[in-house]
């Protein structure tokens, strides 16, 4: 909202300059977000107000006047080309030096006066263009009439704009004279009423119109009045400039009386031309199917019955208290103006509005919730600036539909309530000094307050309710800082979130860059890496109104996202990448939440880098990626277990399902050559996902443990031939089985060969195998034995032998 | 006199070559010009027995030695000095730590050196001289080992100074490289506040991002035809259950506030991280997936003042020890009082400035707040006259930004290495 601080004057002293007004509004009021000074480039000696004497034909050009203005010191000749120059106005005048915004540049410059076309030039009348208040350099500005001839300019209509945001709840502050209420509060300044006072006629205004109302649920007050004898036409300058610096373009006179007394109460009005109204009646009521009206903005609305019209004898004339219709619109010829000024239900004009995609400042007020008895006070001051500013008579009365007034909440705040909330009392004469600031009766009823909030203030309905008004007057400054009391909350365990965490520190230890992707994706992106028939993830669940397009599906894998943030980044980075993000997995599931399950994915590949910093010829490869997965798994305290199983989207014999005990955890694999280029990405890509629900199932609660043994172990290297199917993890599984009369047996791969020296169709491992013993030492003989054991047993179970 | 009295030791002289002990000394030079004219002298001497001599010799040639000490003890002194001069001599000329250990294996051995032996035959001398001449030598000893570590601690002198010289490394070439990962900026940022507020005993609860729109709206007092639903445009899921369109993208984390106080009962002390979307146009300041964490306080006795402490300490936590903050007056449904806390902006330093930041207002919006309303309260079936709340919402990005200077909320999600790599 804008709220020009000259308007607010009118109802409040304020003296504080912008910034600290700024700020004692913010922290009380309303956040005010900046602010515009009018008129900070006006000397005051060099721009004043003039007063045009005659305006007389230049003898050397038709488009030039000359006009005669007086500043308070004898008259002056200036050269004038505005075409609405006219004697009697009050003008801003310029002399030499003052600094304006040149017509023509839009620069600001110092005003250098030269003769034109042969005549001298006093100094210069004024457009909004030069005084830097609009782009309106056709005419001149019009000052207000009763600016003072010869004053500064800056004094006259010099102004500071502040840029206010006010609440969802609090219509009262979009009145300009709510919001002074409120500042009269913060700083201890009365308050002036605007002026509601103004003749009537003999006729009363029930002899012109009836007033029925058929739908009291959403229309809760409708008054109306009649002003006859309306001269149409503009408003003053006053008016005009008032309406213009709160952001509203001046019509005519009695729309910009209702605009203002809107601007002025946050009550929206409307005004009908009275002898459009067919039948002398109005009757709000719900639309009728097939009803259209065509509102004020020349558009057709289609409308239905929640919708709440406003009716003559014939048909809708206004879309309840959001835009008047065009068929019932005031125009120059009116004569007898119909003034609407109405309560509706808050809830129904949003919808209204909603469906009918259409905002306005009436509605903006309405929807936030105006007390009803707000209605006959915006009349009485519309009434007045009518009879002010159009010439109208009022006919005697309102006629006033007002079903079932309601009765003033009374609110009992019990004085200990106060500290209870706050953690501080306020004492009864501040608090009765605050409420009766903004408008609230109060009364002391032993220990609690009896309040009554005034009826624009239909947000304040509970205890807690008055001490926010409190402390917010009060000063939060005046608030202390405290430290919570009482008994903490039992720990819920949450494994899975300790696993998950652990999981993303180590991931981000072993050189992998977390990023953090946006969770809804695009179908084809998720069809590149989910396959059709994973009963989980079919039928992604859609936002039915994305930011984009490629930002509808709410992603059932965070393949998609990784592999295109690797692609992304390898338009700039040339050697190995890895990353990975830790999210979830939105699981469609009938008529309910989805099922979130959360996963870690990561990608790497890209060249090793060298001593010097250089991608080097050695190249990620699958078992990076593994051992980057064993590491986690191994700070998890699990060890996994590594199976060749095919996966979407990842090259069959380069693909391993990874699990844990029973629990499948999750894949390793190589991003399938064909998916990577889906993805722009043309070198071998790897893989990792990692589930956390049935990581966390497998991890035991202890990991095992065992003394470390007094005895030396005795280790072995052997080299085994196998069938080139044959996967290490069979030997080791073997080999870790085995049972030797109480000798523990364990080993690691420390190679695999292929080709020369080894028959077709088999390979070598080469294995370190390590034997212990829990009771003593080993002898070179019991070695052997068990060895020989193991070796028979490899035979058996794997055709395995020794490698001569 | 010299050559005498030492030759004949040398006649034994099988040592085992010296392994240099210091790395840093150069091994294996050529031999020492000293030690070959021993070497030349030593088959003379094994002919040319003097009385001290023969003692010591048979002391080792013989295993039950006979002893003929006639020489008087000035004699003797004579010839340990000798015997000093002559080793200190060839410590002078011994090269390198393998010349150094090779002299310490002649003189000093434990098995066979000169010295050694003598002190060992030390025990058949007459008992006359015995005390006398073990002094002496034992002095000895103690001076060549006294000279012996001296040159070694200034052959390691020179060998460091060396290194640290000649060997200097031009330290502005690169590191060796590391794979090096990070974690996301607004994942750092957010354990920063978990930690803040797990200081002050808050538990860490999680709940769903796809979220019923009466949790996300109508518990937290917004309903369907409220202008607050302004607040939060919102991303509604395209699935129609019993005719309606019940899901949505949270807008908020405050629907926790609500799933919290069902599971549980007071004390409640927690705080709710998790992603929230907005449908929003996005800008420098506006992004539409966004972070959040939400705290929430409920229990006998919680108040606005417990708020302002809480939220001072992490204000202090996150943004310096010398942060304030202060409170101002704001509207969010589900909170009366309810407020926006901001701090002190520590970015520029007097107004006047014209900071970015804090658009010379001295003041950084941080958060919103307040006291849990009394109807949702009521609603968790807690009794709103005994129990009382706080609760606040913290944009984790807002909080990254103001940290590290962030100029743009669309860095965050672009994943950017150039980016992430600074954090
Ligand atoms: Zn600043």
């Amino acid at each position: 909202m804008k709220l020009p601080l000259s308007w607010l004057r009118d109802y409040v002293d304020v003296d504080l300059p912008p910034a600290e007004f700024a700020t004692r509004v913010t922290d009380a009021i309303a956040e005010v977000e900046g602010w515009e000074v009018i008129g900070e480039q006006w000397d005051p000696e060099l721009v004043r107000v003039a007063e045009v004497l005659a305006v007389d034909p230049h003898p050397n050009a038709d488009r030039l006047v000359l006009a005669t203005v007086n500043v308070g010191d004898g008259p002056k000749t200036v050269v004038c080309g505005a075409p609405n120059v006219a004697s009697g106005q009050k003008v801003a005048f310029a002399t030499e030096g003052a600094m304006l915004i040149d017509g023509h540049s839009g620069k600001l410059s110092k005003l250098k006066l030269r003769a034109i076309r042969g005549v001298d030039s006093a100094g210069m009348v004024l457009s909004e263009k030069e005084l830097g208040l609009s782009d309106d350099h056709e005419g001149i500005l019009e000052l207000p009439g009763d600016c003072a001839i010869g004053a500064p300019l800056v004094e006259a209509i010099g102004d500071v704009v502040f840029d206010v945001s006010t609440w969802a709840n609090r219509a009262d502050l979009l009145g300009i004279f709510g919001f002074a209420r409120e500042v009269a509060a913060v700083t201890g300044q009365p308050l002036r009423e605007p002026d509601r006072s103004y003749s009537q006629s003999e006729r009363p205004a029930s002899d012109f119109v009836s007033v029925t109302i058929e739908a009291p649920d959403l229309c809760r007050r409708f008054t109306a009045s009649i002003i006859e004898g309306i001269e149409m036409g503009p408003s003053p300058a006053w008016m005009q400039q008032r309406l213009i610096r709160a952001g509203m373009r001046p019509i005519n006179n009695v729309v910009d009386v209702t605009n203002y007394v809107m601007l002025e109460t946050g009550q929206p009005l409307h005004a009908f031309d009275y002898d459009l109204v067919r039948g002398a009646e109005i009757r709000p009521r719900r639309a009728r199917p097939g009803e259209t009206l065509t509102t004020l903005d020349d558009i057709e609305r289609d409308l239905d019955s929640d919708m709440l019209m406003i009716c003559d004898g014939e048909g809708p004339v206004a879309v309840a208290g959001i835009m008047g219709g065009g068929n019932s619109e005031v125009s120059e010829s009116t004569k007898t103006v119909l003034l609407e000024v109405a309560n509706f239900h808050p809830g129904a004009i949003r919808r209204t509005s909603t469906q009918l995609k259409l905002r306005s400042e009436a509605s903006l007020r309405f929807e936030k919730g105006i007390g009803p008895d707000l209605a006959s006070y915006a009349q009485d001051r519309a009434l007045h600036l009518l009879e002010q500013v159009a010439g109208g008579r009022p006919a005697a009365g309102l006629v006033d539909a007002f079903p079932t007034p309601l009765p003033s909440p009374r609110i009992t705040l019990p004085a200990a309530r106060i500290e209870q909330v706050l953690g501080i009392p306020i004492e009864a004469a501040e608090v009765r000094r605050i409420l009766v600031a903004l408008g609230f009766d109060v009364a002391e009823r032993g220990d609690a307050f009896e309040v009554t909030p005034p009826f624009w203030r239909p947000d304040v309905a509970l205890p807690d309710d008055v001490v926010e008004e409190l402390i917010r007057i009060y000063g939060y400054e005046n608030l202390p800082t405290t430290v919570l009391r009482g008994a903490l909350p039992e720990a819920q365990p949450r494994p899975l979130e300790r696993v998950r965490e652990q999981a993303r520190e180590l991931a981000a230890g072993l050189g992998f860059q977390e990023v953090v992707s946006y969770t809804l994706t695009s179908e084809e992106i998720l069809s590149r890496v989910v396959p059709s028939n994973d009963e989980d993830r079919t039928g992604p669940l859609a936002a039915m109104n994305p930011v984009a397009s490629q930002h509808t599906y709410l992603r059932t894998s965070l393949r998609g996202s990784l592999l295109s943030a690797y692609a992304g980044n390898r338009h700039h980075e040339d050697a190995a990448m890895r990353f990975f993000e830790v999210g979830v997995e939105y699981l469609p599931t009938e008529a309910d939440l989805p099922h979130e399950r959360p996963v870690l994915c990561a990608v790497l590949g890209g060249q090793r880098l060298e001593r010097w910093e250089r991608p080097g010829p050695e190249r990620l490869d699958f078992f990076d990626a593994k051992g980057a997965v064993e590491t986690l798994l191994g700070d998890l305290g699990v060890e996994g277990a590594f199976t060749a199983e095919e996966h979407f989207a990842m090259l069959p014999g380069h693909s391993a399902t990874v699990s844990v005990g029973d629990e499948s955890v999750g894949v390793v694999a190589q991003v399938h050559p064909d998916v990577a280029a889906a993805f722009d990405i043309e070198e071998p890509v790897f893989l990792i996902e990692l589930w956390f629900e049935p990581l966390t199932r497998a991890i035991p609660e202890r990991p095992d443990y065992a003394p470390p043994s007094r005895y030396p172990e005795a280790r072995r290297d052997l080299a085994l031939l196998v069938p080139a199917d044959t996967p290490a993890s069979a030997l080791l599984e073997v080999i870790r089985t085995h049972r030797a009369r109480g000798v523990r047996i364990s080993a690691d791969v420390f190679d695999e060969y292929r080709g020369e020296g080894v028959p077709a169709g088999q390979k070598s491992l080469a294995l370190a195998v390590r034997f212990r013993a829990d009771d003593r030492t080993l002898g070179e003989k019991d070695v052997v034995r068990i060895e020989q054991g193991l070796l028979r047993r490899l035979d058996q179970d794997l055709d395995a032998t020794l490698r001569a | 006199m010299l050559v005498t009295i030492f030759v004949p030791w040398l006649a034994n002289g099988d040592r085992k070559p010296a392994a240099p002990s210091n790395p840093l000394a150069p091994q294996s030079r050529a031999a020492p010009c000293g030690r070959q004219t021993r070497k030349v002298k030593t088959p003379l001497a094994l002919h040319r027995a003097f009385a001290f001599g023969d003692w010591l010799l048979s002391a080792r040639l013989s295993r039950s030695p006979t002893y003929n000490f006639t020489q008087p003890m000035s004699t003797i002194e004579a010839e340990i000095d000798a015997l000093r001069t002559e080793a200190l001599e060839a410590l002078t000329e011994a090269d390198g730590e393998a010349g150094r250990e090779a002299w310490r294996a002649e003189w000093l051995g434990r098995k066979d050196g000169r010295l050694t032996l003598r002190l060992r035959a030390l025990k058949d001398a007459p008992p006359e001289s015995r005390a006398a001449l073990g002094k002496s030598l034992n002095e000895l000893k103690a001076t060549l080992e006294g000279e012996l570590e001296a040159r070694r601690d200034s052959a390691r002198a020179d060998a460091l100074a060396a290194l640290s010289a000649d060997a200097a490394l031009d330290v502005t070439l690169p590191g060796r490289p590391q794979s090096l990962g990070r974690l996301h900026p607004v994942t750092q940022t957010m354990n920063d506040c978990i930690d803040a507020f797990a200081e002050m005993g808050f538990r860490v609860f999680e709940g769903p991002e796809v979220e019923w729109s009466r949790y996300n709206f109508d518990a937290v007092r917004i309903p369907d035809d409220h202008p607050a639903r302004d607040m939060w445009d919102t991303i509604w899921i395209d699935t129609l259950i019993e005719g309606e369109r019940q899901m949505l993208l949270r807008t908020h984390t405050s629907p926790n506030q609500i799933r919290v106080m069902e599971q549980t009962e007071p004390p409640v002390r927690v705080i709710v991280p998790g992603k929230c979307y907005r449908q929003e146009a996005t800008d420098a300041s506006h992004e539409w997936m966004l972070t959040q964490i939400e705290g929430l306080a409920v229990d006998e006795g919680v108040r606005m003042s417990d708020l302002k402490g809480t939220l001072y300490a992490f204000a202090r936590r996150l943004f310096g020890e010398d942060r304030r903050i202060i409170f101002h007056h704001s509207y969010f449904p589900f909170v009366e009082p309810g407020v926006e806390m901001a701090i002190d902006c520590f970015l520029c330093a007097e107004p006047g400035s014209d900071c970015r930041t804090c658009q010379d207002t001295g003041w950084i919006e941080v958060l919103g707040a307040g006291m849990v309303h009394p109807e949702i309260i009521e609603n968790a079936g807690y009794d709103s006259s005994r129990y009382t709340g706080f609760a606040f919402g913290v944009g984790i990005e807002r909080v990254a930004m103001l940290r590290w200077g962030i100029e743009d909320i669309r860095h965050f999600y672009q994943n950017d290495l150039r980016f992430l790599r600074q954090f």
